[in-house]
């Protein structure tokens, strides 16, 4: 699971930061290990994401998958983006995650997903 | 010195391959595996003799009731509590700790009481006192840990201790740091102001001769699944008097000595407190366990887990980078429990590169986070020795460490 490419991502980040202001904004904990990944979106007129920028704590898989997940996102709409799973950051990160890790994977997808649930604040 | 080749040879798991590695299982603080001979009692029990409990006239419903009534026995022996009317089955050290909270506790404080607990303890020896305090409007205090040196302030303990205080809660051994706590003299001071004693000996009583008698306090909970038996059985141990003078808290089948419409009348100890079908394969189980471990010998057991601290404890905290929580030295009040950080690893990830290893440890919070809040980390990976782990499987983890720095770089 920890190869080049995850690593890469964990110990350099891309996209980190926040926007601000931001069009859609969302903070998604991991009760179980404490990570936490905070998203802030910004959306075309269509809807679509436009910017991208998070900040996050926790594991390498968490951090790693958040930061390749970010790389992915404009252009994408909210049912594109909820169409996408585990196997999308698996593509992205070229490793296959452990089981017990899938949470961990998914931390910052789902906060994006949620994020775009949401109305502009 | 323990013939460990032939012990583990009595636990089929360990025989077991993860990820095409022998299985090397540390994580004892969360669960122990368990032996054949605790495997065949459960079974045999399903086979050959299962009824329910307290209730036929007939022969399986007879054998039902002295097996498990028989194993109560062996555990009032493995802990030499004064009498079986003392042993209440619960489901696991949690259930006997709340059954504490909603019965004596919930029966005997008022508001303005006060409860210690500590900053070393589990969730779930807070999470019930905060729960209960809220209700009742009681003041719970926590005995500060010192986190350098992985022990409890004494000192400060004393200053909080006033006859405010009805109950004082401690564990005997940190399942976090492997510290064993001086749960006597917790005794001691808090009688003094007339305080009552909850020991939670969950990681204590799998590990080293517990006497409850010896100890003198008034409540002690353990359980099963972390001393070689199944999961779903627990105990309290509690002080006669106490359990006479509480009213029990589930009402129902066994608890009763007779019922009419107006009302019922209670059963008498310990059943008082079990109502329902208890856990009988379970109570089996536990009962073939206390076997076990009473044939290996608790102190032959506590020296092995003294031997692998020794050994471990030089190692580990000479590997750059890691930072081991609690007592850095071998001694008599520390387990063989490891828990560490590494700066640019998480616990999650070290435990995951263990796992591709076959190597099992805990990481995260460890049910225990005031003390990690206390350490200021947010999680921890642990290592945790029992009867059954080898010096050779003490390396394993300690190289893996060192493979798990060099993949991060650290
Ligand atoms: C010190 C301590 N207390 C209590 C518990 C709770 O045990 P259980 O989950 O079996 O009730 C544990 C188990 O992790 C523990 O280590």
């Amino acid at each position: 699971m920890y190869e080049s490419t995850l690593l890469d991502h964990y110990h350099h980040p891309r996209n980190t930061g926040k926007l601000e202001p931001a069009d859609r904004q969302h903070r998604e904990p991991n009760p179980l290990c404490g990570d936490v990944i905070e998203v802030f979106l910004k959306l075309d007129a269509d809807g679509k994401v436009a910017d991208v920028a998070w900040e996050g704590s926790g594991c390498a898989v968490s951090q790693a998958s958040m930061s390749a997940l970010s790389e992915k996102l404009v252009g994408k709409s909210k049912v594109e983006l909820d169409a996408m799973g585990v196997q999308d950051i698996e593509r992205s990160l070229e490793t296959s995650i452990n089981p017990a890790r899938l949470k961990c994977a998914t931390l910052g997808l789902v906060a994006v997903q949620k994020a775009l649930r949401q109305e502009k604040p | 010195m323990l013939d460990i080749f032939a012990i583990r040879k009595d636990f089929p798991i360990l025989a077991r391959q993860v990820n095409g590695k022998p299985l090397v299982y540390l994580d004892n603080g969360a669960t122990s595996q368990k032996p054949l001979s605790v495997l065949q009692a459960m079974d045999d029990f399903q086979r050959n003799h299962n009824a329910n409990v307290h209730r036929g006239i007939y022969t399986l419903s007879e054998e039902a009731t002295a097996l498990y009534e028989g194993a109560r026995e062996k555990i009032r022996q493995f802990i030499n509590a004064r009498s079986v009317e003392e042993i209440i089955f619960t489901r696991n050290a949690t259930e006997a700790i709340n059954l504490v909270a909603l019965s004596w506790a919930r029966q005997k404080l008022v508001a303005g009481d006060e409860v210690l607990t500590t900053e070393m303890e589990h969730h779930s020896n807070i999470v019930p006192w905060q729960m209960l305090a809220k209700e009742r409007g009681i003041m719970l205090k926590f005995v500060p840990a010192k986190p350098d040196l992985g022990t409890l302030d004494l000192g400060l303990f004393e200053t909080l201790l006033t006859p405010k205080t009805k109950l004082v809660c401690v564990g005997h051994m940190s399942n976090l740091l492997g510290t064993v706590n001086p749960v006597k003299t917790f005794v001691e001071k808090s009688h003094a102001v007339g305080a009552k004693v909850l020991i939670d000996g969950c990681q204590a009583v799998p590990h080293l001769p517990v006497d409850v008698q010896q100890l003198g306090a008034d409540f002690y909970a353990f359980s099963g699944h972390k001393m070689l038996g199944p999961t779903g059985i627990g105990v309290l141990w509690a002080r006669k008097e106490i359990l006479d003078a509480t009213e029990p808290v589930l009402g129902g089948g066994d608890m009763i000595k007779e019922v009419t419409k107006v009302g019922a009348t209670w059963n008498d100890l310990p059943w008082k407190f079990e109502a329902g079908t208890p856990n009988v394969v379970g109570a089996i189980g536990l009962g073939a366990a206390v076997d076990y471990l009473t044939k290996v010998g608790m102190e032959n057991i506590w020296q092995h887990e003294q031997d692998m601290a020794t050994y471990v404890l030089p190692k580990l905290t000479a590997i750059p980078g890691v930072q081991l929580f609690g007592m850095q030295k071998p001694s008599l009040d520390r387990g063989a429990i490891f828990s560490i950080w590494i700066d640019g690893m998480h616990p999650h990830d070290i435990a995951s590169i263990f796992d591709e290893q076959g190597i099992a440890i805990r990481a995260g919070h460890m049910c225990s986070q005031p003390m990690l809040e206390v350490l200021g980390k947010p999680a921890a990976a642990r290592a945790s020795f029992y009867l059954y782990n080898t010096q050779a499987e003490a390396d394993v983890f300690l190289n893996a460490i060192e493979d798990a720095k060099k993949v991060f770089g650290v």
